[in-house]
């Protein structure tokens, strides 16, 4: 079992789950689009990179490519747009 | 820092595994690095819930005196050394022989609404379904063609997934002659037998397509076409599986020759040309397994051991293996012919329909281009995250035109990663971003 926040929100998984799995449980919505549309992940293998999201501070990591561990903290592009909406 | 292999193997799934075990058992000192954290590639991907398959544990716990690098990102090649980005850094890995055991990823097809969050690839659900993705309670339909959707839907149910049923495009004829076959497959009878029996009150419908994904912020519908008309059904995720295609973007950047499809069969996707002894047309590397062409598991675990032989320069082991090769080579070709796709297939996205993902470039806007470059330099079609491994494939597919050359970085990259490349390949990475 590991423990992780998305988007602040605390979230458990399974021992050798992945950080998209993590997210799934908060919100369908990792990424925007350069036109706003929201997106998830597509090709669940590395090859797309619609999953990517913000890791303890580093941009653009594929969450479905990296495994959840104790700690991360997890921000979805909805996630930091919610927290700047007025 | 730079590790020294004499036989360096990228990709760690059937054909890596069974390449880096043939190769050890020669005494060489071998290397197999991966982009994802575990072994086992797509196919036999580790499932946080349920037990591997008895020849997925068996391959993995046989790899002895081998150097498993996870995490482990190929972003250029020079000239007998490989530049890896891991989470921590890059480093650079060095071989004597390199053997190419990349495998394959799904060919996903635009249409209206496969932008939507829900709609995944097939193979693609499955996988992170195995890495605890939430599907239980879910309402989901499994769409595209061939035996491999099955697969996906037996894993998806296994997990707790509400399977909608299976929409396969192949007609009703093409299935049964594929199903009757598999006589002379007894093995692979067993397993589809097995299968079917896991899926058991799950309707199979054949000769139908999904054609349009409906929601507002995520998947809310679909509609599906077959030959009495359209049905719309709700559900929470669509997975699609239209075959594979394989990786050999790899390949390309070290100037192997790629061809496109066999004589008996046509493909828009290249694989990497091999001998019989699976050596590509640059010296000392290989290539095993699903970047030769799509010819299933069996096909790249025999494949993987040839390769890994010939490259510790056992000639007889590799040579031994040739006729089960060409045997598992047969079947390949037989799936194929039975899941060719429908032309309809090819027409489902509109002028308004977004192409590439990463540029939110639409069909309307490629009309008029003919290659790949073109297309890129004026609409960006192409130019983000996934490098047109997504659109360029699609586009390819669908007869618009095929992919550009691959060139360094083969991955997105931290800056700090392109720096420790060798200036010349640093020289053409700053021409390649311009």
């Amino acid at each position: 079992m590991s423990v992780l926040y998305v988007n602040g929100q605390r979230v458990e998984v399974p021992a050798g789950a992945s950080v998209a799995a993590a997210i799934a449980q908060v919100t369908a919505d990792f990424r925007r689009s350069v036109s706003g549309e929201s997106r998830a992940p597509l090709c669940g293998m590395g090859i797309c990179f619609e999953c990517r999201v913000s890791i303890d501070g580093v941009a653009h990591r594929r969450s479905c490519m990296t495994p959840a561990e104790d700690g991360m903290q997890v921000q979805t592009d909805s996630g930091r747009l919610d927290r700047h909406a007025p | 820092m730079t590790l020294r292999f004499d036989v360096l193997i990228v990709g760690a799934g059937p054909a890596g595994l069974a390449a880096a075990q043939a190769a050890a058992s020669h005494g060489a000192r071998v290397g197999l690095l991966d982009a994802q954290a575990r072994l086992g590639g797509q196919v036999w991907r580790h499932d946080v819930r349920h037990p591997a398959p008895g020849a997925a544990r068996d391959a993995i716990n046989a790899l002895k005196q081998v150097t498993f690098l996870g995490q482990h990102q190929v972003i250029a090649a020079e000239p007998q050394r490989l530049l890896v980005e891991t989470p921590q850094g890059a480093e650079h890995l060095s071989y004597a022989t390199l053997i190419l055991a990349t495998g394959a990823r799904e060919l996903l097809l635009p249409f209206p609404g496969w932008t939507l969050p829900g709609v995944t690839g097939a193979g693609g659900l499955q996988a992170l379904v195995k890495q605890a993705w939430p599907i239980a309670g879910k309402r989901v339909v499994v769409a595209g063609t061939g035996p491999l959707l099955l697969a996906a839907a037996a894993t998806l149910r296994k997990h707790g997934a509400h399977l909608l049923g299976i929409v396969e495009q192949a007609p009703q004829s093409a299935v049964h002659a594929f199903a009757r076959q598999l006589l002379h497959w007894p093995a692979r009878a067993v397993q589809a037998v097995g299968l079917r029996a896991r899926l058991a009150g799950v309707p199979y419908r054949f000769g139908s397509i999904v054609r349009h994904a409906y929601g507002e912020q995520q998947l809310g519908a679909i509609e599906i076409e077959d030959a009495h008309g359209k049905q719309r059904l709700d559900c929470d995720h669509l997975a699609l599986g239209y075959g594979l295609l394989p990786n050999t973007e790899l390949a390309q950047l070290l100037g192997c020759a790629l061809d496109y499809g066999t004589p008996e069969q046509a493909s828009a996707h290249p694989h990497v040309i091999v001998d019989r002894l699976l050596r590509t047309s640059v010296a000392d590397v290989y290539a095993a397994g699903e970047a030769c062409g799509i010819g299933g598991l069996a096909a790249a675990r025999i494949e993987g051991a040839i390769a890994g032989h010939a490259a510790a320069g056992a000639e007889a082991a590799a040579s031994a293996l040739l006729p089960r090769r060409a045997k598992e080579r047969r079947f390949a070709s037989l799936l194929a012919k039975h899941f060719a796709l429908d032309p309809r297939l090819h027409q489902l996205a509109t002028p308004q329909t977004i192409i590439c993902r990463c540029e939110d470039v639409t069909l309307s806007a490629l009309d008029g281009f003919t290659d790949a470059r073109a297309a890129k330099l004026a609409t960006r079609c192409g130019m983000g995250a996934c490098q047109g491994r997504i659109c360029g494939s699609a586009l390819a597919e669908l007869g618009r035109f095929p992919r550009s050359g691959s060139r360094p970085p083969l991955f997105p990259a931290r800056l700090s990663s392109l720096v420790q490349a060798t200036p010349s390949l640093s020289d053409e990475i700053s021409r390649s971003s311009t």
